[in-house]
Formats: structure tokens, sequence, C-alpha cells
């Protein structure tokens, strides 16, 4: 284990430069976001994920945000395990009928300011899952949206430049 | 005379279905297959309903038969299967909820995929659905006993991870009783499949589970081009053959960093990776996609290999080659994590072969399959692989079997590079009807599909069925007399589908 430690001192770091944050999700967030909410949360923000019936996909692509070369937590974006410690819910999915209760329920157990940013294609309007019984078609059916990040799905860099976006209107 | 080829020879076969058999059996034959299947004559593929009839893949161990035995049901009623075998019980359950079909002594009748939250009962059952009002609470089962603590989990976990609902019984740290409930994320996926042209089909198959978007769309397009009688062109076969090494090897070693991070060994995660991430780098620079999804479409692929993308993934296998070897040797190396992995949560090989268990579960307790092999598939024929196997069940065999894949399909990926042909990409798929089954081994197991496709050309009735089924049961019964702070290492072995399972 010595050898990999040391070997990480001398290599340099694998992390890459911020990309800029996204133009239209910035005009979109600014009307969102209101100036007494980026006082109180400071450049920081507290994610919580939301799998409201995604294949997975966008799942791999959050998850992959925390690896060396994205390293989500120099930006002061964490994930957290409880909506109760969340300013963020990052939704995926066409949103379930299954599953409506349970973002239901994680939203009212989120405390103001939150914002809500919907991942994914599917999350936006049900995507390809549109018209089945068993989906509701878009998380802003079930919970107000502020933020949607598309692609099917949004690759470590897009998702990155959304939430950059966010965090750029919080803390402006 | 072996026991599938008697069971189909009594049956009214039925023409159209490729490339192995379907027949039409009566209520005896049926009830005969389901106690082949008991006595672990016969291995469960796949049980699937439509309308009024359900179906049944079988697999014959010995020989390496595989069919389909189909039943008319007749008043919506068919002999249980679960009855006598128990793995059938969820496929019944699901059934049930999605056609209307009562298997009769069905051991266990609470709903599974349905929530009562559809608005519609047997939404899939083409009859005049009843609506749903005030759907009951799911009664979990009873648990009597002393110094007993419940601990209820998710549908929303903790991580990032897809949401399902498990139910712990502890005595002190120790778990007695693990009860899962799924079907959260169910999305009507062969609802929206039945009348769709085979071009939205294939999209919708390559997103019945995202991490196994390759081996979807593999099988979906295998099971067109069975169904209409049509081949891919030879370069397209070896090329798909990639896609699905590359996937394997991304969720392998996505996979073993995690496993190590359950058991706060962050070290193996961060550079494992950093291993994924470049495997899904040179698949987005080759294929244009980092999880290669549409790539595979029916007749072929959509995107070729250039000499860039070739030189590409032949330095992505240089560097796993380089920086995996030294991360195995941390793994076997670190005690601590060792002593987490090693003896916990075994599944021991009499199960993993009554469940039919695939992929890691099952190579991992004894099971020496995967659909590479058997059926078989080209380009697999003709390429150079070993199937690792190992008979501890426990969470360090299921790395284990992960790391030596890793290693295989280093392997094979070099095989293709060398000996990928020219040639056309794609074929066009006739409209024709017809009936194709494929099996195909993703990173996770094999994946079966099966399809009708109408005159039109396009899908009647399409069946997806995740190698999960066979492998979340299993989970339940792994996790006992283990401490509750092993079921994260236990259920990351296994990384069951959720998605994949729901639909």
């Amino acid at each position: 284990m010595r050898k990999h430690l040391l070997e990480s001192l001398y290599k340099g770091p694998l992390t890459e430069p911020a990309p800029q944050p996204d133009e239209s999700a910035l005009q979109e967030l600014a009307a969102a976001l209101n100036r007494a909410a980026r006082r109180r949360l400071g450049r920081s923000l507290s994610i919580r994920e939301v799998d409201a019936g995604s294949c997975n996909g966008c799942e791999l692509e959050i998850n992959a945000l925390g690896n060396a070369f994205y390293d989500l937590e120099r930006f002061g974006l964490r994930f957290v395990a409880s909506p109760r410690h969340a300013d963020v819910l990052l939704v995926t999915g066409p949103v379930t009928a299954n599953m409506r209760e349970a973002l239901e329920r994680t939203w009212n157990a989120t405390p103001d300011p939150k914002w809500v940013v919907a991942v994914g294609d599917c999350a936006f309007d049900g995507g390809c899952f549109a018209g089945s019984y068993a989906v509701t078609g878009g998380v802003s059916q079930v919970v107000p949206v502020d933020l949607h990040i598309g692609g099917c799905p949004p690759s470590p860099t897009e998702l990155l430049k959304g939430l950059l976006a966010l965090l750029e209107c919080a803390s402006a | 005379m072996a026991v599938l080829t008697e069971i189909l020879r009594n049956a009214a076969p039925v023409e159209a279905h490729q490339p192995w058999p379907r027949a039409v059996v009566d209520v005896a034959a049926w009830k005969t297959a389901a106690n082949r299947l008991a006595d672990g004559a016969l291995t469960l593929a796949g049980l699937w309903g439509e309308a009024n009839a359900v179906h049944m893949a079988l697999i014959e161990p010995a020989t390496g038969d595989i069919g389909v035995i189909s039943l008319d049901c007749e008043e919506c009623r068919y002999p249980s299967v679960s009855r006598y075998h128990p793995p059938a019980l969820r496929l019944e359950r699901a059934i049930r909820d999605l056609f209307g079909l009562h298997p009769d002594g069905l051991p266990d009748d609470r709903p599974w995929l349905d929530h009562g939250r559809w608005g519609v009962r047997a939404p899939l059952g083409g009859r005049v659905a009843e609506p749903v009002t005030n759907p009951p609470a799911y009664d979990f089962l009873p648990v009597e006993g002393e110094s007993l603590h419940q601990i209820p989990v998710g549908p929303v976990h903790a991580g990032i991870i897809e949401p399902g609902h498990f139910r712990f019984t502890a005595n002190g740290e120790t778990v007695v009783r693990l009860e899962e409930r799924l079907g959260y994320v169910h999305k009507g996926i062969e609802s929206l499949m039945a009348g769709a042209g085979l071009e939205h089909a294939a999209q919708l198959a390559g997103r019945t589970s995202g991490d196994s978007t390759v081996a979807y769309a593999y099988a979906f397009a295998r099971a067109s081009e069975a169904a209409t009688g049509i081949g891919a062109p030879p370069r397209a076969v070896w090329l798909r053959a990639l896609m699905a090494e590359l996937e394997r090897l991304a969720n392998h070693l996505g996979d073993i960093g995690a496993i190590c991070n359950d058991a706060s060994f962050a070290l193996m995660h961060a550079h494992c990776g950093v291993l994924r991430e470049r495997v899904l780098r040179a698949a987005d620079g080759c294929f244009g996609h980092r999880l290669m999804r549409d790539r595979i479409v029916p007749g072929g692929v959509a995107v070729d290999l250039d000499a860039e993308g070739r030189a590409a993934i032949r330095a992505l296998v240089a560097e796993v080659r380089l920086r995996f070897p030294p991360l195995v040797e941390l793994y076997d190396n670190t005690a601590s994590l060792k002593d987490r992995t090693v003896a916990t949560g075994i599944l021991t090989p009499a199960l993993a072969n009554q469940y039919g268990a695939g992929g890691y579960v099952g190579r991992a307790s004894g099971r020496a399959v995967d659909a590479r092999r058997s059926p078989g598939y080209a380009p697999y024929d003709t390429l150079e692989f070993e199937v690792p196997v190992l008979a501890e069940g426990d969470v360090d065999a299921r790395v284990w079997i992960r790391i030596r894949e890793v290693e295989q399909s280093l392997g094979l990926v070099e095989q293709i590079l060398t000996q990928l042909p020219e040639g056309p990409l794609r074929v066009d798929v006739p409209q024709r009807a017809g009936e194709g089954m494929a099996i195909v081994e993703g990173f996770r197991g094999d994946v079966l599909v099966w399809l009708r496709l109408g005159e039109d050309g396009g899908v009647a009735r399409c069946h997806l069925r995740d190698p999960s089924w066979f492998q979340w049961p299993l989970l339940e019964a792994v996790i006992e007399g283990n401490i509750v702070a092993d079921f994260p290492l236990c259920n990351k072995s296994f990384n069951c589908s959720y998605s994949g399972h729901d639909l």
C-alpha cells in the first residue's frame, strides 16, 4: 500500500481543470434563485441523489463525478446520505408511478432553500418511457424543477457544467 | 432420451421460432417440466406471459439443449411452477401482476411489481383492466421471536444507487432474515415494446439496465436477426464482441473498487475508478458514447472502428495490463480488507445451481456457466478464453472471479483487434413475421431476450429477462447469519440490477 501512496505523491494529479459553467443553464437558474438563499448557503452545496426510475445509466455517470478526473468535492459539491442534509435533489428517471410517493416524501424532507436538478432525457419528459401506464412522465410532474441536465446519460463533464452553473448562481 | 427432447417431442412445435425449438404443451407436460426443474434435470432460463399463454425457457445442463415450452391458459389460470420450483416464484408473481394470469398453487400470492400505483390492474392482460382504488399496504413476512428488531431500508438509499426496499430482521448485529421488496423502477418497458418499430424497440432494450446497455442491445439485435432469419455482417459480429468486452471491463473494474470501498478501503476504489474511467473514455473516443449506448442495432452496428480507435483501445489494454496487477496484489495482501471479504456472504453451490445463477454470482459458487461458451455465439467460438470458476461462494470469490474476468477480457479485446475482419457494418432487417430468442453474456450474467415480430416487422411481444431475477433471491439467502454491517459488501458483490429486474 505504501508504494501506491508514495506514487501518488510524486506523480501529478489526474484531476482535470474545471469546465466553464453551462451558459444556458446559468440563464435558466438566474430566475430560480434568490439572494437570501445565496447568502445563507455560501459557495457550497450538498446534493442528495434520488433515482426515480432511471435505467441506472445516469447513476453510473453521477458516480463517476467522484473519480480522480472530475473530483467533484473540490468545488464544494458533495453527495449526502439524507435529504435532511441536502440543498439540492439530483433526480434521475422518468419518475415511475411506484417511485412517485418516495420522491415527494424526499422533497418534503429536504429543508428550504432547496433546488431540484433533473438529470437525463427521461427525467425531462419521460423520454422513451413516456406514455407507459407505469411512469408519470418527468420530474417536473411531481416536484418543481430548477434545472435540467439533458443526455442519455449526460457525461460527467455535462453534469459538472450544470452543477457549476447552479453553484455560481447560488453563491453570486 | 434427453429430458427436454422428450418434453418437446410430445408437444405441438411452433414453426417460426429460432434458433431453438418452441412447442405448445398440455398441462401434464407443463407439470412434468416443473418437476424436472425441481429435481435439477432442467434449469429455468425464463418464465413470461402474454395475454392468454405462459412461456418457459428451459436449459438441460447435461446436454446443453435449450427449448421453450408454452401453455395456453384456460380461464386465465395455469399450474404454478414455483409450487415445485421456488426460483420461479417472483416471475410468477410478476406474470400475475402484468397479465392477470393466476398460477394455481402459487405459494406466495402477494403482488410483486404491482404496488397498486398504476391506476390499472394487469396492464398487459389485454382484458378490460379494473381500476385500482386504495391499494392495501404490502404484507411483509411475519416475524416472531425474542430479541428481534427490524431495520427498514429504502426505497431511497443513502448512496448513489437504484431504489429498492430491504427489510432486515436482526438479532443484535446478526441478520436473521432479509426480505427484499422490488418493483420501484418498473417502467412498463414490455408494454412500450408492444407495437413499437424495431429501431425504437432496440433503444428501449438498451435502456433496460444502463450498465448492461451493450449486452441488452446485443441480445435484442440477435433475437431480431434470429426471428427474421438473417445474420449480421462479420465485421459487425466482431465489433459487437469488442463493445461487450469493453462493457464487461468497465463494470468489473468499477465493481472491484466499489466492493472494497464498502469495506472502507477507499484506495482501491480510487485506483479502480481511474481505470474504469479510462475504459469509458476509450469507448467514447472509438464509438462516440461512453456507455456505447445504441451502437449495436438490429442488422449490425451503427459505428465503425477506425485506425485511431484501434490504437486507442490498444493503449487502453496496455495501460490496464500495467496498472491492474499491482492493484490485485494490493487486494490480496491487505489482511484487514480480506478479513471483511473472506467467508462473508457465502452462497452454496447447491443454491446457485437450483436458481441457475449466472455471471460471477454463479461462477463464484462452482457453476461453470458462461453464455459465450454455452450456448455460445460468434465470434466467441473462434476466440480463446477461460471461464474462471471458484467454489467458495463468498464475497472474496466474487471479487476474484471479476479479477480473472478482467484479465480474460483484456485478452479477448486483443484477439478481436487482431482478427477484426473488413466489410460492411449493417444489413437491412427484412419486414417479416417470426419469433427469435437470444442469450448473451453480459457482465452480470446471461441476458435473455425473446421476441415475436408481426407481419409489419414491428414488435408484437418482447420479453427481456435480466440475470438478476435469479440472483436477487439468493442475496436474501447469503446475508443470513452475517452482521448488518456486511450487507453493503454482500449486496455490492452481487450488484444486481434493479432496473433490469423491475423492467
